[in-house]
């Protein structure tokens, strides 16, 4: 199952490293992690998406992530009500017969043109992780020349409802 | 008279980054520092030129870091080493991956390039912060002279709280150079670690009501026991409560071995009692033990029929291993003290314990006697002829676990041996930091041909220093454990195993100054131990034991703690 674990670490060098080491060597599989500054100087929010086989698994990566001295806070987030975003950046060809088809599709998707060529746009979306790869499965059969994506980064909501229902919107 | 004064003022503020650093070790009380010099670390080896801090020089880094972690392990205190960039910090990292998993409080310094150059792969560059990351506690790069007592202070209290460990600091060479004001004073600032000592009191008050409860109940005991100093809470909590007590084979010596509460070793090479208590128990109280798979065998068949409660002082070591019902995370002392003053009804539980000396007497450690020298009856003569209190240390093999079974400890702090990573090579130079740490008491080394071969050349420290130990090599002529396993799961095919070629151990032992005594009988053991023990001197002992002997019990890889062979029918 898929775990997201949001931390706060000192910004300390080699900081990163140690987290990813951790990953390694217990033979965690990370699908991605993002890594930024906060609203306090010197501490630096980490979030990473996880799959794990069973509880006890996310148990001990929280605790193997908290013993770390530079980690200030771990959090296994993913049966709160939370905001996740993910920024995906697409360059897909374009031929003026294909072009409106493929704008038609990011328009609903509220994803952006930021840069067009001759040949090519490339397309700007942020949203979670199910709405990134329903686009991206949309516009694979127009081909897709480059594609980066940054990993979840994510947020308990101000609100938490008390039953755990997942929020699932696609603003 | 004013323009002097102020001279002298104005010399004594202003400092190199070595001298900042050997003011914070004497300000952290360092004895003895175990280091090999080298060009990065040639402004710090100027400073230590004049320092009255000991300075011992192994020959080889790695038995530095090892002799640190032997002086650590005795003394209590922080082990320091320092080894120079590139190949001196690389030869420590066995030691630095052996005091990670064993828990030793070691403060290492490695030198590095100086700043300008690092990351241009410049002479003697090694990326230290990233090779030390996964096997250290902590690690810092000094960036800057003003930030050298903080970080010293901090690695300092790193190592030594919590679950203890080893910790990096890596020193580029432009900063001990560098000549700078003496820095303010900054407070240590580590907000991201607080580890938890004082156990939650709800947790330790469910642990003594399932012990009220509990019909075959036992006590598991680790080195978590001796690193809190708590072997003397452990005994009056087990004798208050009647509670029988196993060790791990890094826990030696937390409870007294002659006890009549004491079972023994448990796990691969343990005794019957100690690994059938734990299949056999229905309440099973882990007190700083990591349940290491040497230890617990098949996890599936390990205390089957068991409640867990377990206290340690890491809560990423509970139900890491094995589920767990009753956490108590926290200092052993601390849950112990506690435990000790809910005291609780007196202990229902003299079925088992009548079972438990039962098995005692019935299925104690045994071996057959021969023509040929036994390493088991070795190790009991060296027991009864130091009256046990000697402080043993060991390398890694067969020895290892004679050692453990036939050298029964009565006193913590008197045991030295490389658990979790199995470092053949550490034991020599582990006794030497066990004898620093505690000049008046005995030091046996007990060794394998094989791992003395490992480190021979720091026989060159212990003819220096004129350390009194007594180095016993347990001579099969083979690296004995792999030909025991080689003899019993892979057909007796002896792949590299037997030494063909051995130089003699006692010449060895001359070329530097020590005396040295090949031992072929049981009657020569006699008498030369008779006559070397209380030397005040080292000594090297050639036993020629038994090259056949294997260790037993056994538990085979894959089979579960109660499927032991070679129990005594
Ligand atoms: C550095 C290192 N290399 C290899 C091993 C694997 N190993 C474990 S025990 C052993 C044999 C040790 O032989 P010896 O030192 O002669 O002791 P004995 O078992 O004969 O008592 C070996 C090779 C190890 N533990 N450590």
């Amino acid at each position: 199952m898929k775990r997201i674990i949001t931390m706060t670490v000192l910004n300390r060098p080699g900081v990163l490293n140690r987290i990813t080491n951790l990953f390694t060597k217990r033979n965690y599989n990370i699908e991605s992690i993002s890594v930024g500054l906060t609203e306090q100087e010197g501490v630096s929010r980490i979030t990473c998406v996880v799959h794990v086989e069973n509880d006890g698994m996310v148990e001990q990566i929280t605790k193997q992530l908290n013993k770390q001295i530079d980690v200030l806070k771990v959090a296994d987030i993913s049966d709160q009500a939370i905001v996740a975003r993910e920024l995906l950046l697409l360059k897909v060809p374009v031929l003026p017969h294909n072009r409106p088809e493929i704008y038609s599709i990011i328009e609903p998707f509220r994803a952006s043109v930021i840069d067009v060529s001759k040949d090519s746009i490339i397309i700007q979306l942020t949203g979670e992780t199910e709405k990134i790869e329903a686009f991206i499965d949309l516009i694979k059969p127009y081909g897709i020349r480059e594609m980066a994506r940054t990993g979840t980064t994510a947020f308990p909501r101000g609100n938490q409802r008390a039953t755990q229902q997942k929020s699932l919107t696609f603003v | 008279m004013e323009a002097a004064l102020k001279e002298t003022k104005a010399k004594t503020s202003v400092l190199s980054g070595a001298d900042l650093l050997l003011k914070s070790l004497e300000k952290e009380n360092v004895e003895v520092i175990f280091g090999y010099p080298g060009g990065a670390v040639l402004p710090i080896y100027d400073k230590l030129y004049d320092s009255k801090i000991l300075h011992v020089l192994p020959r080889h880094e790695q038995g530095g870091i090892h002799a640190a972690e032997g002086y650590a392990r005795i003394s209590g205190k922080p082990g320091v080493v320092i080894a120079t960039s590139g190949p001196g910090a690389t030869n420590i990292i066995t030691g630095l991956a052996d005091a990670m998993m064993d828990s030793l409080p070691l403060v290492v310094f490695t030198g590095q390039v100086a700043t300008g150059v690092i990351g241009t792969d410049a002479f003697q560059e090694a990326d230290i912060l990233g090779i030390t990351t996964p096997i250290t506690k902590y690690n810092y790069q000094v960036r800057d002279t003003k930030d050298i007592p903080r970080v010293i202070k901090e690695a300092f209290y790193i190592a030594t709280s919590g679950r203890p460990g080893p910790v990096v600091i890596d020193f580029p060479k432009d900063l001990a150079a560098a000549i700078s004001e003496e820095p303010a004073d900054q407070a240590i600032h580590l907000p991201g670690y607080q580890p938890t000592t004082e156990p939650n009191f709800l947790q330790v008050r469910k642990l003594a009501e399932a012990v009220s409860r509990a019909k075959r109940p036992v006590i598991l005991a680790g080195a978590g026991v001796l690193h809190a100093r708590a072997a003397g809470f452990l005994k009056e909590y087990a004798e208050q409560q009647s509670l029988p007590v196993v060790h791990t084979l890094l826990g030696l010596g937390g409870f007294p071995a002659g006890h009549e509460l004491f079972l023994g070793m448990a796990g691969m090479h343990g005794c019957y009692t100690a690994n059938m208590a734990l299949y056999e128990c229905d309440l099973l109280i882990n007190i700083g033990a990591r349940f290491d798979d040497r230890l617990t065998g098949n996890l599936k068949h390990f205390a089957p029929h068991a409640a867990v409660a377990h206290i340690d002082i890491d809560p990423a070591e509970i139900g890491k291993n094995v589920p767990t019902q009753i956490p108590v995370v926290g200092d052993a002392g601390q849950a112990l003290r506690q435990l000790i003053s809910l005291g609780g009804a007196l202990p229902k539980h003299d079925e088992w314990l009548e079972k438990l000396s039962a098995w005692k007497q019935d299925f104690p450690y045994h071996y057959e006697s021969g023509s040929a020298l036994k390493p088991q009856k070795v190790m009991e003569l060296l027991f009864e002829k130091t009256s046990g209190d000697a402080i043993v240390v060991t390398d890694v093999g067969q020895h290892q676990m004679w050692a453990a079974q036939y050298y029964p400890l009565n006193n913590p702090d008197r045991w030295v041996t490389s658990g979790g990573l199995g470092t053949m090579g550490f034991g020599l130079p582990a006794s030497i930091g066990a004898q620093l740490a505690d000049p008046a008491s005995r030091v046996i080394a007990v060794l394998g041909d094989g791992g003395f071969q490992m480190s021979t050349q720091e026989l060159a420290v212990i003819a220096e220093f004129q350390l009194p130990v007594k180095i016993a090599i347990f001579n099969n002529k083979a690296l004995g454990m792999v030909r025991q396993w080689q003899e019993i799961f892979y057909d007796a095919r002896y792949s590299h195993s037997r030494n063909p070629v051995q130089p003699s151990f006692v010449k060895l032992a001359e070329a530097y100054g020590i005396k040295g005594f090949e031992i072929r009988t049981e009657a020569e053991a006699h008498s030369i131990l008779d006559e070397v023990l209380n030397d005040n001197e080292p000594v090297l002992l050639d036993f020629r034991v038994d090259g056949e002997e294997n260790v037993y019990p056994m538990i085979a890889p894959g089979k579960g703690i109660h499927e032991m062979v070679g129990v005594k029918k």
